[in-house]
């Protein structure tokens, strides 16, 4: 990973925690609780994601990233507890940034808006917790050369 | 005289919904297309071929075309001759918003409390509906799909009355600047200028409804987006930006409002009459 440079491409294969914005609420509140989270965070990757529902006898629906700095308040505590890889779009914070480069962990991106094309790099998608959100639960989804770029690498270097 | 069941109004929305989010509307991708060529940067080319594969797997495999499939903006006209049957017309519209969502497997994006509880109505309702009486008896109907990445973008600012067009260029550049990154770029921009804060809002909406030539200060507004040099997906590029429209209206003696609607490069728009 700390060869990988912002702007170079980087094909993802592997379990990815599918999260986005309440359910980034939710974690965080129950780290700081003193209680544990539904999802082992150590040595994990989040996409920023809320996809739509496979059809009946497909096994996923449009899947591609939301806009990344709304998670910016919840990342660095997420990145301190093992959070190694993030996918989404646009640009991070200062403390995302900082968080990235004091736990080497990396940011990626890849384009909004070509769900349909991004989906055919998904092989599966699970629920993991919070049902009750709908698009907003926490999802496993296994991607397949999923094509990402770098975003900011493992010194901070940002878009 | 003419009589319309808001049955067909809630069909034609469903059907309008349906179309959006899975066909990329010609004159959408005509731009997109004509765009493209001009891209110079390996990433940008890279992008704007998967943005045009994106149109065509949507398509063909009824994948819809981003997975943020919006809020639902409905704008409406209703001629003067014409008399309305059935359900109540703002429910006719949700009728036809839940219809598709729920039978298409779109992702509901909508929550009911927007504060507290924000708990998803599971439908994609209610949408945002807009109704305007005009001359006639037909019945106009156009649907704008927004997601939130680009709808974040909005911004407003009430200019005061004597500033210069510069200053209305400089504040379209500070806001792609800021927010463009987020919203999916290559942008469809629309902005409204005049009327009063909320009237200047809508009108930027509705300058993206119907993708007329640019004139020539629209196209100087795109060519000075498009140095910005931020390029497909935000990962630089000559083509920010692949159109750019402007919708006025008269306003008070003391103020000229600005509205900038930033929209993503699948501008899900789509029309139909009842007549």
């Amino acid at each position: 990973m700390d060869t990988l440079k912002v702007g170079d491409e980087v094909f993802v294969s592997g379990k990815v925690y599918g999260m986005r914005d309440q359910a980034h609420k939710k974690i965080v509140e129950i780290i700081e609780s003193g209680s544990r989270p539904p999802i082992v965070l150590s040595e994990s990757s989040i996409f920023y994601v809320g996809p739509t529902p496979p059809k009946p006898g497909e096994k996923v629906g449009a899947i591609g990233p939301t806009t990344s700095i709304r998670m910016d308040p919840f990342t660095p505590l997420l990145i301190s507890m093992g959070v190694k890889v993030m996918i989404g779009k646009g640009k991070r914070s200062t403390d995302v940034i900082e968080a990235i480069k004091k736990y080497k962990a990396i940011y990626l991106v890849t384009p909004g808006g070509i769900s349909a094309y991004l989906s055919q790099f998904i092989e599966e998608i699970k629920l993991i917790a919070f049902p009750e959100l709908g698009p907003e639960a926490i999802y496993e989804l296994t991607l397949r050369e999923f094509p990402t770029f770098v975003g900011i690498d493992t010194g901070g270097n940002s878009i | 005289m003419k009589t319309v069941d808001t049955l067909e109004i809630a069909e034609s929305i469903e059907y309008l919904c349906r179309e959006a989010n899975y066909t990329i509307n010609p004159r959408v991708l005509a731009l997109i297309e004509e765009s493209s060529r001009k891209e110079t940067s390996v990433i940008g080319k890279k992008i704007f071929s998967q943005i045009i594969q994106n149109a065509t797997i949507s398509r063909e495999k009824m994948i819809p075309l981003c997975q943020d499939t919006g809020i639902v903006i409905v704008f409406i006209e209703i001629g003067q001759g014409v008399v309305l049957k059935g359900l109540p017309l703002e429910d006719a519209v949700n009728l036809g918003v839940r219809r598709a969502y729920t039978s298409s497997f779109f992702r509901s994006s909508i929550v009911k409390d927007p504060v507290e509880k924000r708990i998803n109505t599971f439908d994609n309702t209610p949408s945002i509906i807009h109704t305007k009486i005009v001359p006639g008896e037909k019945v106009s109907i156009s649907v704008m799909i927004k997601g939130f990445g680009s709808e974040n973008a909005t911004t407003l600012r009430m200019f005061p009355p004597t500033i210069e067009r510069k200053e209305i260029e400089e504040f379209l550049l500070s806001t792609v600047k800021e927010k463009g990154i987020n919203a999916c770029p290559p942008l469809f921009i629309g902005i409204g200028i005049g009327g009063t804060a909320d009237y200047a809002l809508q009108l930027s909406k509705e300058a993206l409804l119907r993708l007329e030539p640019m004139d020539d200060w629209e196209r100087s507004l795109l060519d000075s987006v498009n140095r910005l040099k931020i390029g497909p997906a935000g990962l630089g590029g000559d083509v920010t930006s692949v159109y750019l429209k402007i919708k006025s209206f008269p306003t008070h003696i003391a103020g000229l409002p600005v509205a900038i609607n930033i929209n993503c490069h699948i501008l899900r728009v789509g029309g139909l009459e009842i007549e």
